[in-house]
């Protein structure tokens, strides 16, 4: 395998693309126990119409996430099970562009790295199986429907994009998730669950070869048909909707405020896009930030607030929320600090102190083994290595940030999601408070 | 790992690593958990976060931090079997991954030592303005646990289970009683509270212990020592016999059931397997029964609170599966109690257990955690020791320490009209 040195990071990676077009990446963590193994697909929520030999196919919503649940069934039983009888901790998630399991463990790293390469790639399902899970998934999405911080992000979203797909939650609806069968879910997985459409990135103390060597002897020989997937026509970045509101059993209201952003298609420049809207996220209203400082001096926001850059295929968007007593305050107050950050431009004393920070954050995030695996997972599928982010950072400057401000969070760009206290909660709580 | 006397009830518990990209500490006072303090203790760490004499507000703070490559200061307040952790934990960036090589910890440390010892003050008094702006924000944030509602119903099971006990206390005490507390209270407080608290410091990094013990000493050497409070310790009571039910209505689209039980077994690694077998892993027998044979949830799983001997169970299901699910969960109990479970599940347990262990030692905050939690209950148990100790577990003891568990709870969050 090839083995790349990091010093800045003090990491060493090792990668090889396997012939049937398997990226593996072993990132090498000397010292720790803990052995970490992440087998991830491009494939997520956002996928349901795509091309394959030739046909268009439009799939259920939720469909991705649904094959995610039933691929640790197989036909001796359950992967689960085989894993934990081994003390591996394993788990899965669906995302809106990705589907990844992984396994962590401190003992038989191998042996579950096999269980988890063959059940990923050999698909098992009956009806029965297929029915009985309709029950549990059922149940997550009514846990989902219950959680404010979810509903706030899924009406933003469904107001920001009128036809990205990114709009349709990940997990579909109870509705959608009854469309789906064996043969849909065995169609999906011959369509994405090919090694050419996936990495398997691994951190941890062991043997580089080794890993490259378990995924050749258990994945097919041969890699899979590019997929063409549809995200809906480009849009246009003014949004759907400027607003929803909706009341739910919550303490205080709770808003998240989205600006569409220009997509970026990929490669380095995504990552340097990244750079760029993370850093203006934390001058415009990270904790530090003259605009946070105030408003929660003032009593206008709480500790609750935050707020990132996201890129997703086709879109990319800010977004930025808490609870709030008056939303449309907080709102007013953001759209007002980025047009003076735009106009005025931001304090040198204060960029480079958001710089340092910033900085130091992604080394701080390189602590865990999951956030190293799904940006270097993420950094394949879109084509930049995660790792040099060090030299991306340094090339980006004041200057850059402010464009964005100035071209990005603009109240034209702008919609706004609230969830409102329903009446009566306020007082049941303050009751509980005697 | 050593644990040393720094000062007058001042303990620093070092360990050093050099495989983190960060440095890891905290500062921690302990006390027993009380009605009357529980939200003055937590109220008192989130003023004191607001600004000190050399960094007087918000933006200085902030500024300060950023400066040190994003070093984190952050108050914490946390509930160790009946006593309280309040206090701040921080981390910077280790200095071998810093641009010009440059010193973080004393800066950190320094900064820690004045949140306790030099906060902001007027004429004598914490300021009034950050007294009220967190007391605020502090009600509303203990309020805002209803948004969640499996942990909304987590502590709520507590607070019925354990009425009248410390434990039934919630972790920043109630909303009601943070809303009482006025400046002067709140002021005299910290004065009665500084010099007698213990105060458990903790390191985990690649500085030696020598500069590490230097710095902390150097930041905390005004910190004013006299008087002891001696956490408490945990009272364990038998279970409710009948045991009681306990129903709450939302307006939610899912039902969550917890259920609390009591266990007298003093055999804390064989509960700690009982425990796994039951509801603490993904192969455990609630999670193969209730959620993956009956399909009657997402989620179902147990938490083995060992400092107290409790034993909660948490779901959520269909309103209408109430008594479908109640039931499956105390045939499942009722299996470990007769002994009966396969070679795999108790292997699986066992095995999973030993791996959390093992991987405590890979992140810093896992091990703060365990050994503040520990120095606080007075117990001198060690992750090798327990790593131990669960390797020797016999079934038998395992069968013995289910046969210890009684239910005493049940409550349920339903929706507005539902039958249940």
């Amino acid at each position: 395998m090839s083995a790349t040195e990091y010093p800045r990071l003090g990491e060493k990676v090792f990668r090889r693309r396997l012939n049937n077009g398997l990226e593996v990446v072993v990132v090498n963590k000397p010292f720790h126990a803990k052995r970490y193994a992440f087998f991830a697909v491009r494939y997520g929520g956002m996928d349901l119409r795509f091309r394959l030999d030739g046909q268009w196919q439009d799939t259920p919503a939720g469909i991705a996430h649904y094959l995610e649940h039933k691929m640790f069934d197989t036909e001796e039983g359950n992967a689960l099970q085989e894993l934990a009888k081994n003390g591996a901790h394993d788990n899965a998630f669906t995302s809106n562009a990705i589907t990844a399991y992984y396994v962590e463990c401190t003992e038989k790293f191998y042996e579950n790295l096999r269980i988890l390469l063959s059940f990923v790639s050999v698909p098992w399902f009956t009806q029965e199986s297929v029915d009985k899970e309709q029950g549990i998934i059922a149940q997550e999405i009514r846990m989902i429907e219950d959680d404010p911080d979810w509903r706030v992000y899924a009406n933003l979203m469904d107001c920001l994009y009128r036809s990205s797909p990114v709009r349709i939650p990940v997990a579909g609806s109870v509705e959608s998730i009854r469309q789906i069968t064996p043969q849909t879910l065995y169609d999906c997985h011959k369509a994405f669950y090919t090694p050419s459409n996936m990495v398997l990135v691994c951190v941890g103390d062991m043997d580089p070869d080794r890993v490259a060597a378990e995924a050749e002897a258990i994945l097919p020989r041969e890699g899979g048909p590019a997929i063409d997937r549809d995200y809906g026509e480009e849009e246009s970045l003014a949004p759907a909707e400027r607003e929803r509101s909706m009341n739910m059993e919550v303490s205080m209201p709770m808003f998240l405020a989205g600006y569409k952003c220009r997509p970026q298609s990929g490669g380095e420049d995504l990552l340097r896009q990244s750079i760029i809207g993370d850093l203006a996220c934390d001058v415009l209203f990270g904790d530090s930030s003259p605009l946070y400082t105030r408003l929660y001096e003032e009593g206008v926001i709480n500790g609750s607030l935050g707020g990132n850059f996201d890129m997703l295929p086709g879109v990319a968007y800010i977004y930025v929320g808490g609870d709030a007593k008056d939303p449309h305050r907080v709102f007013e107050e953001i759209n007002r600090q980025a047009k003076k950050l735009g106009e005025e431009g931001i304090d040198e004393a204060f960029y480079q102190q958001i710089r340092r920070a910033s900085y130091g954050g992604m080394i701080r995030s390189l602590n865990s083994f999951e956030n190293i695996a799904v940006s270097m997972a993420e950094g394949y599928f879109r084509g930049f290595d995660y790792y040099r982010f060090p030299e991306i950072f340094d090339a980006v400057t004041k200057a850059d940030v402010e464009a964005f401000l100035r071209e990005n969070v603009t109240p034209e760009r702008a919609a706004l999601s609230i969830i409102q206290a329903a009446a009566g909660c306020r007082d049941r709580s303050l009751a509980e408070g005697q | 790992m050593t644990r040393q006397l720094l000062m007058n009830n001042v303990y620093l518990t070092y360990i050093p690593s050099e495989k983190f990209k960060t440095s890891f500490l905290s500062a921690q006072m302990a006390a027993p958990l009380e009605k009357e303090t529980a939200g003055r203790n937590a109220l008192l760490v989130n003023v004191l976060n607001r600004g000190t004499v050399r960094c007087p507000d918000m933006a200085a703070i902030g500024r300060e931090l950023d400066m040190l490559y994003g070093a984190r200061l952050e108050p914490t307040v946390r509930k160790k079997g009946e006593n309280q952790l309040f206090g701040f934990v921080a981390s910077c960036v280790d200095d071998r991954f810093l641009p010009k090589g440059e010193k973080l910890l004393e800066k950190l440390t320094d900064l820690l030592g004045e949140f306790y010892c030099n906060p902001i003050t007027r004429g004598g008094r914490l300021l009034e303005e950050y007294v009220e702006s967190e007391r605020e924000n502090l009600a509303d944030l203990i309020r805002s646990d209803i948004n969640d509602k499996r942990s909304y119903a987590a502590r709520r099971l507590l607070e019925e289970m354990c009425a009248g006990e410390r434990y039934g206390i919630g972790r920043m005490g109630s909303a009601g009683d943070v809303e009482k507390i006025s400046l002067q209270k709140l002021n005299s407080y910290y004065c009665d509270i500084l010099p007698k608290g213990r105060l458990e410091l903790f390191y985990c990094g690649s500085a030696p212990e020598k500069r590490v013990a230097g710095a902390f000493t150097r930041a905390f050497a005004a910190l004013p020592r006299k008087g002891v409070l001696e956490p408490a310790d945990t009272v364990r009571r038998p279970a409710r016999d009948p045991f009681q039910v306990v129903v709450d209505e939302m307006d939610v689209s899912q039902g969550k059931l917890c259920i609390g039980y009591r266990t007298d077994s003093e055999d804390v690694p064989a509960t700690m397997l009982m425990n796994a077998m039951f509801g603490g892993t993904s192969n455990s027998k609630l999670f193969l029964n209730v959620r993956e044979k009956l399909s009657l949830c997402y989620y179902a799983g147990s938490a083995y609170h060992r400092l107290k001997g409790l034993i909660t169970v948490s779901s959520g299901i269909e309103f209408a599966n109430y008594d479908r699910a109640v039931e499956e969960i105390s045939r499942q109990l009722e299996a470990l109690q007769r002994g009966e479970w396969e070679d795999w599940e108790l292997m699986g347990a066992r095995e999973s257990l030993l791996s959390s262990l093992r991987t405590m030692e890979d992140a810093p905050s896992s091990l703060e955690d365990f050994v503040v939690g520990q120095a606080v209950a007075g117990s001198d148990e060690t992750i090798p020791g327990l790593i131990a100790a669960l390797q020797t577990v016999t079934e038998e003891r395992i069968q013995e320490a289910a046969r210890a568990v009684r239910p005493d709870t049940i409550y349920f969050l339903k929706g507005k009209e539902a039958q249940a």
